[in-house]
């Protein structure tokens, strides 16, 4: 507990510098969300009508100061283009991204776990060989790729599935197994050589003489130590699908977090844009946090350490 | 099998079948553990102690195998069992110690669990309360203080010595006829050495167990063994009781052993040791392994293999150096004894191959 809090301390210096820098470089970047906003027509009247009001004339220090007070509120600012809150367009999309991202978590670690470890027993034979093919077309693919492939096969030629996602189960598999196809395969590989490494451990030897099957030193022994480094890349592959998968939810018309991002981005709309990374960041520092904390309570050696 | 041994190795080959070819790691090794005795297996680093062992336990990894020969154990012969099998065995009739207590613990299990696992998996009356007692009672048994408080703790939270004594808890708790101790205490310091060998010769006492102790030190071998086999590159060189092979070390291996072990108060120059390594087991010599390292090598040796002779009371030896001495003496005193060694004992001077038919067609009658 004391472990978490600490933990939760340290992650505050990294979110003001997080959200320092954002403010910062979608200052920086080149144009102006006023123009952007009135489109084609207007008039210089309505440009500086509009600058007042989105308060884009004072200077730039006093807008962050704003900004972080808006930020200690709860008000993560509103939308230019929508008018809406900020935080309120991220909460209604982010139950889409959670769907996508649990789905897509849950396949990653079923078939990456389960495939990896058979592949570790079965080593260098032909289950083996097909896994680890699977698996490094996974990780080699790029997402929009997989995701292209997957749609015309299953949702195009066989109409298993709808193209595009309207937010339920069905809808989600495909974007599920686009999404978690990678990590699956990342997962499988690391877990395969882990558990072939570990296998050679001395205490692999001592489990055996004790009369212990196979089986049970795979399941007993081996497992719980060769999944050490697997767990903190699980951790970290959860926090990233949950700040949004960009590519898949575009690919197939997902209104999640990712939309939300790239959509802001083409409309310069840039408290939507602060509020998506911030909103990313958070969920990144919980997820190492979370990665920190299973590792530590798998592994007596890093719990004592601290 | 002699109702009187434990364990019985008989023509034990344990080879390595690799891509540059095959390694014979174990050549034809007979070895006997009588009931309640300590034997010694000592050899040089890489001179197939270890493997003869793991070949007993079924611990040898692709691409070894036990290639020949039979490792009678209660009048079955464990080479032949599959792993589900030998499995009934590991762990209750024969346990195991290994070397290195910092890796031989798994690092992410309570050190209780670990010890009261065996105990489970053999006996399945028991439940997992009565099975911590009983493990705290080992613990005790072994000298491991605060033994309730030891339960709960990590192997990192333990002394090497500390781990030692809970991989033995780990090997007795069972009660074990056999215990297969492989270098005990090469990664401990001395003075916990000698607590460790101490307790294992208090424990084979107390409950009659034998045991195989593989080692490279000759010292650990003069404080505990009754009987001492000698390894080179496969082959037992050597073989006595232990008074008899430091009283009247013939081969010139074992000399060479005995010459290397520093000694207070003597002050040589320099510390003796054997000229050369262990060769390859890929490439041995053509006639005796050590050869190419002996300085009373000849023709004969670089061109012929010896044979186990008998040299003495319950001593045997494979060198021609030392059967061409004993001959050279007027040949009475290896004729005699041969007369006098128990018909099984004899059976090892003659050729090899019908020496472990013979013995293989009596254990299947």
């Amino acid at each position: 507990m004391k472990q978490v809090l600490k933990r939760l301390i340290g992650a505050i210096p990294v979110l003001i510098g997080v959200v320092l820098l954002i403010f910062l470089m979608l200052r920086v970047i080149p144009g102006n969300p006023v123009l952007t906003l009135l489109g084609e027509h207007y008039s210089d009247a309505a440009i500086e009508r509009l600058t007042l009001s989105m308060g884009l004339d004072k200077p730039i220090l006093v807008q962050f100061f704003n900004y972080v007070i808006g930020l200690f509120q709860g008000d993560l600012g509103t939308s230019y283009k929508y008018s809406r809150a900020v935080s309120e367009m991220i909460m209604d999309a982010f139950p889409y991204t959670l769907k996508l991202a649990c789905m897509g978590v849950v396949f990653a670690w079923v078939v990456g776990l389960t495939s990896g470890i058979i592949a570790a027993i079965r080593q260098n034979r032909l289950l083996d060989r097909m896994f680890m093919g699977f698996a490094l077309m996974g990780v080699s693919m790029p997402v929009f790729m997989t995701s292209l492939f997957l749609q015309y096969i299953f949702a195009f030629q066989l109409k298993w599935f709808p193209l595009t996602s309207t937010g339920s189960f069905i809808s989600m598999i495909l974007p599920a197994i686009a999404l978690g196809w990678n990590s699956a395969g990342s997962i499988a590989r690391m877990t395969r050589s882990s558990l072939i490494e570990v296998m050679q451990a001395d205490y692999i030897d001592t489990a055996k003489a004790k009369g212990l099957f196979k089986a049970a030193v795979i399941m007993k022994h081996a497992l719980k130590n060769s999944l050490l480094p697997v767990i903190t890349m699980m951790a970290l592959q959860l926090a990233s699908m949950l700040s949004g998968a960009v590519i898949t939810e575009t690919v197939f018309a997902i209104p999640g977090i990712g939309r939300l991002a790239t959509t802001a981005i083409g409309n310069r709309d840039m408290p939507v844009l602060q509020g998506t990374i911030l909103f990313t960041t958070v969920i990144v520092i919980l997820g190492n946090l979370l990665a920190d904390l299973l590792y530590s309570a798998l592994d007596p050696r890093i719990r004592k350490g601290n | 099998m002699n109702q009187e041994n434990v364990l019985e190795i008989r023509g034990l080959k344990s080879y390595f079948f690799t891509e540059k070819g095959v390694v014979p790691a174990v050549d034809e090794v007979d070895l006997i553990v009588p009931k309640g005795k300590i034997i010694g297996l000592v050899g040089e680093s890489g001179c197939g102690k270890s493997m003869t062992a793991k070949s007993v336990m079924g611990l040898l990894r692709f691409p070894g195998k036990i290639a020949e020969g039979s490792i009678l154990y209660d009048g079955k012969d464990l080479a032949q069992y599959k792993d589900k099998e030998l499995r009934k065995y590991c762990g209750k009739e024969i346990s195991m110690i290994f070397q290195e207590p910092m890796t031989s613990l798994n690092p992410v299990l309570k050190v209780g669990r670990q010890v009261r696992e065996t105990l489970l998996i053999h006996d399945r009356s028991l439940n997992k309360s009565q099975a911590k007692e009983k493990t705290i009672e080992i613990f005790r048994s072994v000298g491991i203080p605060e033994p309730e408080k030891r339960y709960n703790s990590y192997p990192h939270e333990l002394s090497g010595g500390l781990r030692q004594r809970v991989m033995i808890a780990m090997a007795m708790i069972c009660k074990p006829k056999l215990l297969i101790a492989d270098e005990p205490t090469t990664a401990l310091d001395v003075t916990i050495e000698a607590q460790i060998l101490r307790l294992m010769k208090q424990l084979r006492d107390e409950t009659g167990t034998s045991i195989l102790i593989i080692t490279h030190n000759l010292g650990v071998i003069a404080e505990i063994c009754d009987y001492v086999y000698v390894m080179y590159a496969g082959k037992i060189m050597e073989q006595a009781e232990t008074f008899e092979l430091f009283d009247h070390t013939m081969h010139p291996y074992t000399k060479g052993l005995v010459a290397s072990i520093p000694r207070i108060g003597k002050n040589p120059e320099r510390l003796y040791t054997i000229p050369g390594v262990v060769p390859n087991l890929l490439h041995l010599p053509k006639g005796c392994a050590f050869s190419n390292r002996c300085q009373y090598a000849t023709d004969r040796c670089r061109s012929e293999k010896a044979t186990l002779i008998c040299a003495g009371e319950d001593h045997y030896i494979r060198c021609f150096h030392v059967e061409e001495e004993l001959a050279g003496t007027g040949g009475a005193p290896l004729q005699a004894d041969l007369t006098q060694a128990e018909p099984e004992q004899a059976e090892l001077t003659q050729a090899k191959p019908a020496d472990t038919q013979s013995v293989s067609t009596e254990v299947q009658a």
